[in-house]
């Protein structure tokens, strides 16, 4: 530890709005960010679980349904368009408020200063706004489902003519899609205020010795989420307002001539193309699936190596791999657009292109198992969750392998085969990682331990859950069952996968009820858990050497110095079977 | 604000050399120690918004070459010729505001002021002139929905001014700083850091002249 803090430099907030409303520190934020991210969450699962109803109980008439959509659900039955309302307002909620929020600006605002040995992110005020605007983005896109119409019918892609083309096309096509669009507008201006932060952070800010080397696997993960972010949120910026405009300007760039929508001819658009939407949206789009897998894949990676007492497998190969997969991320897009209609020599580049991140992704899974491989593996409820992010991300990256191919994706497509897969290795994944992430942190952040057997029984719980709802999804979509209908139960050709449909219902009703247990364990650990030493977990990062919680400046006016990576565990020759990072140089024995 | 005490280890020369250390690249040399490390991260947080904005003009951009190529409704739109007096506005506040930045490196605070001031003024005449642009189109009866060519002219000079007012901001806080003589070490960086971006926001007017004229 070397020279004491400059005394002026950050001093703790006092009044009650700058502490906990509209603070600047970056721990506060990050803690916002994260219930932003469990509201959203269980918001985006109620919304599933009213449409996992309906697939199998499509005549049902329930009379809050009444009271909650006087006209789109008239009589209690849930009309075709308020399922695709939900449908688009699950899918929206999920990947903007809860994937890309939580794993990187929760945890990675909370604790990549820390782990760096920094006492703040690089720009506090722009970190404080970056949270409000992203608040201010959920409230517009809640309020969608408030106006006249209700809420977008168009899916999270909002793909044009249909959400372009203004009310004509649909109940929540008109104020409804306007506020969805508005509000993805404010959370791309969100993301990029975040990214400027985590990059400048993690570039600038790294105390003594925090080589890029050494940086834990989770930091490196938060940054090339970062650069992610910066480039695919400015482009899915520039499309919304293009697509704003075709909604209110009366521009043409998405809306094509010759539209005929609900018996009238639209004269006032022509020469645009939706396909045009579809590359802009998707440039974006599948780096936004890394946006939301690449934080869980640090988490993952960092969790593994604490808990299985070894360093990472391939520390560099790891690092390499999230550069690669950063990397190649943007070259794919068009795996998205096979059904679109696409020269088949580009769709043959995609495809290429498309296997080539199994490479990455491979090396990933090796790893993680060549980590476990002989370890004393310590199977907290962390670790668990942890090791269900591997089994998901195989489980769900294996499904992959058949979509990225066009001739097979064009069968597969708009099957229930791609929810499978996408809920499998982007949501379920993701938010296992999160779960993993909490309970790891939990102790940190808020100086109490969480209640194991109450997690243990919730991670079995959502483990079977997800797997039985998402795993007879791809059964049920080689059989060619179409997604995003509200109803099958009458097609000739479907009726032997209704009672599949009827298992993968009970099974979300289980899983959502387990989600009851983390709420319970989360706010009963707040008030009543056992306080949480220094370091539980006997981990190596930085965070493990501040009190919990830290400080206002993390390091109470200290300088850290590195002088180790972040994965020396069971180092021969040490007593202790780890070696924290800012452990002297001579905690090591010198090899030879 | 986190960095307020750090900053008053700034030069206007940037960061110190950080202090020899074994195997460190990039940070990992001392961030953290107050001495340059909030200069150097804006810098970065600079470099990495032009990145950003960069994306945003790409992708209109491509939409617009796309646009353009694949059906034929494409008609080229009037250009109002005081986008030529406009751009040549923005170039002289551009080369105002090194003026200044000389003056400031010999310690003519005097002289940088003025440099400043008239940088700034600049600023706002270019706004005023695309504000004036925009009003000829629309007595020429050129809408944003008359053709996407109006539609991409329109989108592509509001995305810009709308990335000058933001620079015209900074650039009006460094000058009301400056003319309260409160340019301290820390504003340096202020200084800098608005120049810079306001030489892109030229170098991008400079691209969207061509891409109207040549595509438009």
């Amino acid at each position: 530890m070397s020279a004491p803090a400059h005394a002026s430099a950050h001093h703790a907030p006092s009044g009650f709005w700058r502490k906990y409303v509209f603070s600047v520190d970056h721990k506060v934020i990050g803690i916002q960010y994260y219930f932003l991210g469990l509201f959203s969450v269980f918001l985006g699962m109620s919304l599933s679980l009213l449409m996992r109803f309906h697939m199998v109980n499509p005549e049902a008439k329930v009379s809050w349904f009444a009271t909650l959509w006087p006209k789109a659900a008239a009589g209690g039955m849930m009309t075709p368009e308020l399922y695709l309302s939900l449908m688009t307002m699950h899918g929206t909620i999920m990947v903007f408020f809860v994937l890309t929020t939580v794993p990187q600006s929760g945890f990675g605002n909370y604790f990549l200063p820390i782990q760096i040995g920094a006492e703040d992110m690089a720009f506090p005020v722009l970190n404080m706004m970056s949270f409000w605007t992203t608040f201010l983005a959920l409230v517009v896109m809640v309020a969608a489902f408030f106006v006249q119409g209700g809420a977008p019918l168009s899916g999270w892609t909002a793909y044009p003519p249909l959400s372009g083309a203004g009310p004509i096309t649909g109940p929540g096509e008109g104020i409804g899609q306007t506020l969805w669009i508005l509000s993805i507008a404010i959370f791309c201006g969100a993301s990029l205020m975040g990214a400027i932060n985590f990059i400048a952070t993690t570039v600038d800010l790294r105390c003594k010795g925090m080589k890029l080397m050494r940086m834990p696997l989770t930091c490196w993960t938060w940054l090339v989420t970062a650069i992610l972010g910066l480039l695919g949120f400015a482009v899915l910026l520039a499309a919304g307002v293009l697509l704003i405009l075709d909604r209110v300007a009366g521009s043409s760039f998405f809306l094509p001539s010759g539209l005929f929508i609900s018996d009238q001819i639209i004269a006032n658009h022509k020469g645009g193309s939706p396909l045009l939407w579809q590359h802009l949206f998707w440039f974006f789009g599948h780096p936004e699936v890394y946006i939301a897998i690449l934080p869980g894949m640090g988490v993952t990676s960092h969790l593994l190596a604490t808990f299985a007492r070894k360093p990472i497998f391939g520390y560099k190969a790891m690092v390499y791999a999230v550069l690669a997969i950063g990397f190649l991320g943007f070259l794919v897009w068009g795996h998205h657009m096979f059904m679109s209609g696409m020269n088949p020599y580009s769709a043959m580049a995609f495809s290429v292109l498309t296997m080539c991140i199994g490479v990455p992704s491979a090396i990933k899974t090796f790893n993680w198992i060549g980590t476990l491989w002989g370890g004393k593996i310590r199977f907290t409820t962390a670790m668990m969750f942890s090791l269900g992010f591997v089994s998901l991300f195989v489980s769900g990256g294996l499904s992959g392998i058949f979509l990225g191919q066009p001739a097979l994706d064009l069968y597969f497509h708009d099957t229930y085969f791609v929810v499978g897969h996408f809920h499998m290795i982007m949501g379920v994944a993701a938010i296992f990682a999160m779960f993993a992430g909490t309970f790891y942190w939990f102790p940190k952040m808020f100086g109490r331990m969480m209640n194991e057997t109450l997690g243990k029984i919730h991670f079995y719980l959502t483990f079977l859950g997800v797997y039985g709802i998402f795993t007879p999804m791809h059964y049920v979509g080689l059989v060619g069952n179409p997604r995003r209908y509200s109803d099958f139960t009458n097609v000739e050709y479907l009726a032997g996968v209704i009672p599949v449909h009827k298992f993968m219902t009970y099974c979300a009703y289980l899983t959502a009820a387990a989600q009851i247990l983390f709420v319970i364990n989360l706010f009963w650990s707040l008030k009543k858990g056992a306080k949480a030493p220094v370091n539980p977990w006997h981990a190596t990062s930085l965070e493990w050497t501040v009190p919990s919680p830290p400080p206002f400046d993390n390091f109470a006016g200290v300088h850290p110095v590195v002088n180790h990576g972040p994965y020396e565990y069971s180092v021969p020759g040490v007593e202790r079977d780890f070696v924290m990072q800012t452990d002297p140089p001579t905690a090591v024995p010198a090899e030879g | 604000m986190g960095m307020a005490g750090s900053l008053t280890h700034e030069t206007i020369q940037g960061p110190p050399p950080p202090p020899p250390f074994e195997g460190g690249w990039g940070g990992g040399g001392g961030g953290n120690d107050g001495r340059g490390s909030s200069r150097r991260a804006s810098f970065t947080g600079l470099w990495v918004l032009l990145a950003a904005s960069t994306m945003v003009f790409a992708a209109f951009t491509s939409a617009m070459v796309v646009r353009r190529g694949l059906s034929d409704d494409w008609a080229s739109m009037p250009k109002p010729p005081i986008l030529f007096v406009n751009t040549v506005v923005l170039l002289l506040s551009s080369a105002a505001l090194d003026m200044a930045r000389r003056a400031l490196k010999a310690g003519e605070r005097g002289r940088f002021n003025t440099w400043w001031t008239i940088g700034s003024a600049l600023g706002l005449m270019f706004l005023a002139g695309q504000t004036l642009a925009w009003m000829q189109l629309k007595d020429a009866g050129v809408y944003v929905s008359t053709n996407p060519s109006s539609s991409f002219f329109y989108v592509l000079t509001a995305s810009h001014a709308f990335h000058l007012l933001g620079g015209v901001s900074a650039l009006l806080y460094v000058d009301v700083q400056a003319l309260r003589l409160r340019l301290g070490p820390a504003k340096r960086t202020a200084i800098d850091i608005s120049a810079i971006f306001w030489h892109f926001l030229d170098g991008l007017w400079l691209y969207l002249m061509v891409l109207f004229y040549v595509w438009g």
